[in-house]
């Protein structure tokens, strides 16, 4: 069994965010790997794992595939020490500015070329929060969606996986076959920390890079011109006012609703 | 064609989110409603539409939708959108409504925008973003623009209305029923309000030490909805699907309370856009308090039972 893991390098999920010239300033804070997209490396290693254990031989892998700038391997060398066994990153000058439709077209395009059985992404990105790119990759794929999992069960010898895709509005368990763009929440797992040895090993493993080119791709097909969405203009919103701190000596319950009478909030 | 709406429903209600997806579309000149429903199940939601402003209803029926979900969602309403080319298509921001979103974005070939809270008669969308610390505005350059629109963001005006209606039957195709779902459980709404669409909403954090009693009960009293930072959620303390923050809910409302929460970015990133903020913290140099409009150094196991006794006091 393949399987990819699309991961994302974003701006610290705890650090300050601006804009300049209407487009996230990511030179100006840290930049790690998203921590959402952990869950879901975790998740395909805790598949293979076993698998290949039962098997005898690492014949079960776990690929990572990233779309970003040179400095993006930063986050994939993480994903590798977590125990992935390779990555891709998809690098060209002509991705900068790139929106979720022209993102979705060339991770479709690296995991078509792949021939992977089972895709797994985090539910979104800590600094765009869209949370449409696996959806709009089954849709491109023409693949399975099972989005949201809370749990993920994988039948490998039947080539089929059922999930519990749990959302605000209850949770419904779903099915298909291979292959399956599979999303997943926070819940599913605990990712594990790279250990000193698999930081150790990160550092052999290979990091494929590749070009629009390489993928049958032109520029033309991604990057800011081609962009469905223009950013008109971008505005930071004013500070909030200072407001009131009191003190608790034994009365700050009733002086809160007061204060929310007088404020008519309540 | 001006706008498509799409009029989201659950256990034969149509959803509010209806009503203020009407009133954006009404800016583009005339608006049509889509709803989707079980075969034979139809009737009964368009007597409740007609109580929101529209033009049109297309009702399309089939069983498919709950057996396949979104593919098959999807696939029905990207073919009413490349039937109707609309000016642009709305639906309600939610987890499906986004992945919805997405799916129809990229079989009709039209640009998207994500979480709008704001949209001008000129196409123009605004979205709040980085926890509300940007306010972005935008345009889609493509024929039909899709927007996902965050709940309560506008004040729905109720114009009853006697629209057209037409009905469709849909099979979806192969290529939609890849994935089935095998059984379905709607959540439990324990009759507090949903986190997105509530005016008031209480967070407690780590300072609750995992006793969330006394932050409900001043919920309840005041119809809030319960919320939870993620040291809370990660803890176990709360469900995952009330956590406020960067990686969970963002939320608006008129009153945000948060309790024992220290309020790190990633937790104000969820919360700072919300009308009047009060904290409950025992830290007298917790960052929430730079948000806060109204901030108590104190014992939350102090604070909050005293202002629910007073509360009901005061109300009774």
């Amino acid at each position: 069994m393949k399987i990819a893991v699309c991961v994302k390098q974003v701006p610290d999920s705890w650090a300050e965010k601006k804009m300049i010239d209407g487009k996230l300033d990511r030179d100006g804070v840290d930049a790690v790997l998203n921590d959402l997209d952990e869950y879901a490396i975790e998740e395909a290693l805790a598949i293979a794992e076993p698998l290949n254990e039962a098997a005898g031989a690492p014949i079960h892998t776990v690929t990572l595939i990233s779309m970003g700038p040179d400095r993006a391997s930063e986050a994939l060398r993480k994903g590798l020490s977590m125990g992935a066994d390779d990555a891709i990153l998809i690098t060209d000058p002509a991705l900068a500015g790139s929106d979720a439709l022209a993102t979705s077209k060339v991770l479709a395009a690296t995991i078509s070329a792949g021939g992977f059985d089972l895709v797994f992404c985090g539910t979104e990105s800590t600094d765009a929060r869209m949370s449409v790119i696996p959806a709009m990759l089954a849709e491109r794929l023409g693949w399975a969606q099972l989005t949201f999992a809370g749990a993920v069960r994988v039948d490998e010898t039947g080539q089929e996986i059922e999930i519990d895709r749990s959302t605000e509005f209850g949770v419904e368990k779903m099915k298909a076959k291979f292959p399956a763009v599979v999303g997943v929440i926070e819940k599913i797992n605990e990712p594990r920390y790279p250990s000193f040895k698999g930081i150790m090993a990160a550092k052999k493993k290979v990091i494929d890079n590749k070009s629009l080119a390489d993928l049958g791709l032109s520029g033309a097909d991604v990057g800011k011109s081609a962009a469905w969405s223009v950013v008109e203009s971008a505005t930071a919103r004013a500070a909030r006012e200072k407001g009131v701190k009191i003190e608790d000596g034994g009365e700050a319950g009733n002086t809160l609703v007061d204060y929310l009478l007088e404020k008519r909030l309540v | 064609m001006s706008a498509l709406i799409l009029i989201d429903h659950a256990a034969g209600q149509i959803g509010k989110s209806a009503g203020e997806l009407a009133t954006f579309a009404e800016r583009l000149g005339g608006v049509t409603g889509l709803i989707l429903a079980g075969s034979g199940q139809g009737d009964a939601l368009l007597a409740e539409a007609s109580k929101i402003a529209l033009n049109k209803v297309i009702l399309i029926e089939s069983d498919d939708f709950a057996n396949y979900s979104l593919a098959a969602i999807s696939e029905a309403l990207s073919a009413q959108v490349k039937a109707l080319s609309p000016k642009a298509f709305l639906i309600a921001s939610s987890s499906r409504g986004k992945e919805i979103a997405g799916r129809v974005a990229i079989a009709t070939d039209s640009g998207l925008i994500t979480d709008a809270i704001d949209l001008d008669s000129s196409r123009k969308s605004t979205q709040s973003v980085f926890g509300g610390s940007f306010s972005v505005l935008a345009e889609v350059t493509t024929p039909t623009a899709i927007i996902t629109i965050r709940p309560s963001s506008i004040d729905p005006s109720y114009d009853e209305s006697e629209p057209v209606v037409e009905k469709i039957s849909f099979t979806a195709s192969d290529r939609s029923k890849l994935a089935q779902v095998l059984s379905s459980e709607a959540a439990v709404k324990g009759g507090r309000p949903e986190l997105t669409e509530a005016k008031i909403v209480i967070s407690g954090g780590r300072g609750t030490n995992g006793d969330f009693a006394p932050v409900e009960e001043l919920a309840d009293l005041l119809g809030a909805a319960v919320g939870a930072s993620r040291a809370a959620t990660d803890a176990g303390w709360y469900p995952h699907t009330h956590q406020v923050g960067q990686t969970g809910k963002t939320v608006s409302p008129q009153l945000y309370l948060a309790c024992g929460i220290s309020g790190a970015i990633q937790h104000r990133a969820g919360m700072q856009t919300s009308k009047t903020i009060v904290a409950i913290n025992k830290d007298p140099e917790a960052p929430i308090f730079e948000v806060a409009d109204f901030g108590v150094v104190g014992d939350l196991f102090k604070v909050l039972p005293q202002a629910s006794k007073s509360l009901a006091g005061r109300k009774s």
